[in-house]
């Protein structure tokens, strides 16, 4: 009976022409199972590609270099001699005090979102914020440069630097002078930009808690505050990991944001206020104008570190957020 | 029990309740802010020169059309290549894969992508395709921007392939319909505003791409439509023309910026819109 589900074809009668029909269903069925079989691996081979071309694009990097290029801060196009601490460092430090904002705040617009929020409102501001989880990263590039640096300079760090001056740890974290641009610029940057990723995530793993719970919870008399604590955190403490763990991702992948205000200055220094550099920045700012092959194999060594740090952060948060579906049964 | 248990559980829940309303209130209204220094600054450089005038040379006026065109060559290519190829990955794993061990692999690995830094992909596409071509490409720009739209193809398709009943599938497949008319008559059909409003969104996602252009699509000042040339785009000429010293040209980067937004924000909403309304006719 295939012929009906065919346009026209209830006509077709003979024994014959049928069973050539069934014949040319069979063909088409198994070749559209191995295109989409195909397609599907394909995206296993661009994963595979990406690793594969940038290991080939780093070898003369390593070759010169060896391990020295994790541990040494050098970074001299003119003597040829690179090292990848400083990079490091930069992407690390910023994306830990983006997340040391961004995770507390994020958290609490979720709780807010999810049990305090007026129920008309929650709509609204779920998708506002999920919009804004889409603007591109380069907009908040470009308001950091013009708008957030300058007030930074002109009102905020000098007020940091003279407020720590005298205390001895962190009279050196905040040392001045007051650039403007620098680690501390890049990371809150960061953490503003990452904060609609948190939020949504965490507002969406909030949500899976059964409203059975959280009512027997509110039932025998508990508060909000109380109900968030013992009952919604430690039911969804996976998924809530595995969402501030992709956001991770995001921040140490995050290119444009940052490159703007970071002040691509390959040194480590104490200081947050200093300009520094990070692993995308300096690919973003370089890559175009590396003459010479070890220079550019150097950066696409850095991109592969980069790679190599976000898909262990990102496999992390997702293999969390696979385990809290799984409890939530769905 | 003491008697300044209950008052002190409520301060508590009071205290907890008030960080979370000011994280809140804080964090969105800073959002906001961005938003509006944005309009307020770009708004100011919108005019019609900037839809029909090249990008200037420092120190003179002009527009962004060679960039405009070039960003919408770049976007259109990429998704043509990037969106069939996530449409059929996406339907591997909700109709065929679903549960099988490739499927888990591929599920797992493409949400990894979903997020990987777009800069790498750019490093990828520079090894694969402009090293052996010797030079910048428009091409190789449109292939970036393919590698990043497929994974989220991918999900979307899937979500929204899943959300199809099966019990439509198996009406389908009782009258004798093969398994492969089956999707592309009944589930792509059922699933169609879902499919649409992953693509859109892909779109949205790529346009504002700027680390992978950099060092495929490289940049272009002048108009050009040639696939084997280094062509402009929006985000690059922003990225170039904020840090540039010039007041035309900031200017310039400003407006762009608000043009990218507004296309992003008008893409993820009628996105928005168009599942809402595919939800509701299931």
């Amino acid at each position: 009976m295939a012929e009906i589900a065919i346009r026209g074809q209830t006509a077709e009668s003979s024994v014959g022409a049928r069973a050539a029909r069934i014949r040319s269903f069979a063909l088409s069925d198994t070749f559209f199972r191995r295109l989409t079989q195909s397609a599907a691996i394909l995206v296993l081979l661009i994963l595979g590609g990406t690793i594969v071309s940038l290991i080939n694009g780093s070898l003369p990097a390593f070759r010169a270099f060896g391990f020295g290029f994790f541990t040494t801060q050098v970074w001299n196009p003119v003597t040829n001699k690179f090292g990848a601490l400083a990079p490091i460092y930069g992407t690390v430090v910023t994306s830990a005090i983006a997340m040391l904002i961004a995770v507390p705040v994020g958290l609490g617009i979720a709780i807010f979102l999810t049990e305090i929020c007026p129920r008309a409102l929650r709509r609204p501001i779920g998708i506002a914020i999920e919009l804004l989880a889409g603007i591109p990263s380069i907009i908040y590039g470009i308001w950091g440069l013009f708008v957030f640096a300058p007030f930074l300079q002109q009102y905020v760090q000098p007020a940091i630097i003279a407020a720590f001056g005298n205390v001895p740890v962190l009279s050196s974290l905040f040392a001045g002078p007051p650039y403007g641009i620098g680690m501390l610029t890049a990371s809150l940057i960061l953490s503003i930009m990452v904060l609609p990723f948190v939020t949504s995530i965490s507002r969406d793993v909030f949500d899976t808690v059964p409203p059975m719970l959280k009512e027997s919870a509110y039932g025998i008399g508990c508060t909000t505050w109380e109900v968030v604590r013992n009952v919604v955190i430690p039911f969804t403490r996976v998924g809530v990991i595995g969402g501030v763990m992709l956001g991770l991702g995001r921040a140490l992948g995050e290119t444009m944001a940052v490159t703007f205000v970071i002040g691509n200055a390959h040194k480590i220094n104490p200081s947050l206020l200093a300009p520094g550099t990070t692993i995308s920045a300096t690919i973003a700012n370089e890559f175009t104008e590396a003459v010479g092959d070890l220079y550019t194999s150097s950066l696409i060594a850095l991109g592969l570190i980069l790679f190599m740090i976000t898909f262990v952060v990102l496999a992390i948060a997702r293999l969390m957020l696979m385990r809290l579906e799984v409890k939530a049964g769905r | 029990m003491s008697s300044s248990f209950y008052p002190a559980r409520r301060r508590r829940n009071a205290m907890w309740m008030g960080l979370s309303v000011a994280a809140a209130v804080v964090g969105l209204s800073w959002l906001l802010l961005i938003l509006i220094v944005l309009f307020w600054q770009g708004a100011s450089g919108l005019s019609l020169n900037v839809f029909t005038q090249m990008t200037p040379p420092p120190g003179s006026s002009g527009g962004l059309l060679n960039a405009i065109a070039g960003s919408l060559f770049l976007t259109v290519v990429g998704v043509a290549v990037g969106a069939p190829l996530g449409l059929l990955a996406g339907t591997y794993l909700a109709e065929y894969g679903r549960y099988s061990r490739l499927a888990t692999v591929v599920r797992f690995i493409n949400d990894i992508l979903l997020s990987a830094p777009s800069i790498v992909i750019g490093l990828f596409i520079y090894e694969v395709v402009v090293v052996p071509m010797g030079h910048f490409s428009a091409i190789a720009g449109c292939l970036a921007l393919a590698v990043l739209v497929v994974p989220v193809v991918v999900r979307t398709t899937e979500d929204m392939l899943n959300l199809v009943p099966n019990t439509l599938r198996e009406a389908g497949a009782a009258l004798g319909m093969p398994r492969s008319l089956v999707i592309r008559r009944i589930a792509y059909r059922a699933a169609t505003a879902g499919l649409v409003t992953g693509v859109l969104l892909a779109i949205a996602r790529v346009s504002g791409e700027t680390a992978p252009l950099l060092f495929t699509a490289l940049n272009n000042q002048f108009w050009s439509t040639d696939p084997t040339q280094p062509i402009s785009s929006l985000p690059v000429v922003i990225f170039q023309f904020a840090l540039s010293p010039y007041k035309e040209w900031q200017q310039l980067a400003w407006t762009g910026a608000l043009i990218i937004t507004l296309a992003v924000l008008a893409l993820s909403i009628f996105a928005r819109a168009l599942s809402a309304r595919g939800a509701a006719n299931q």
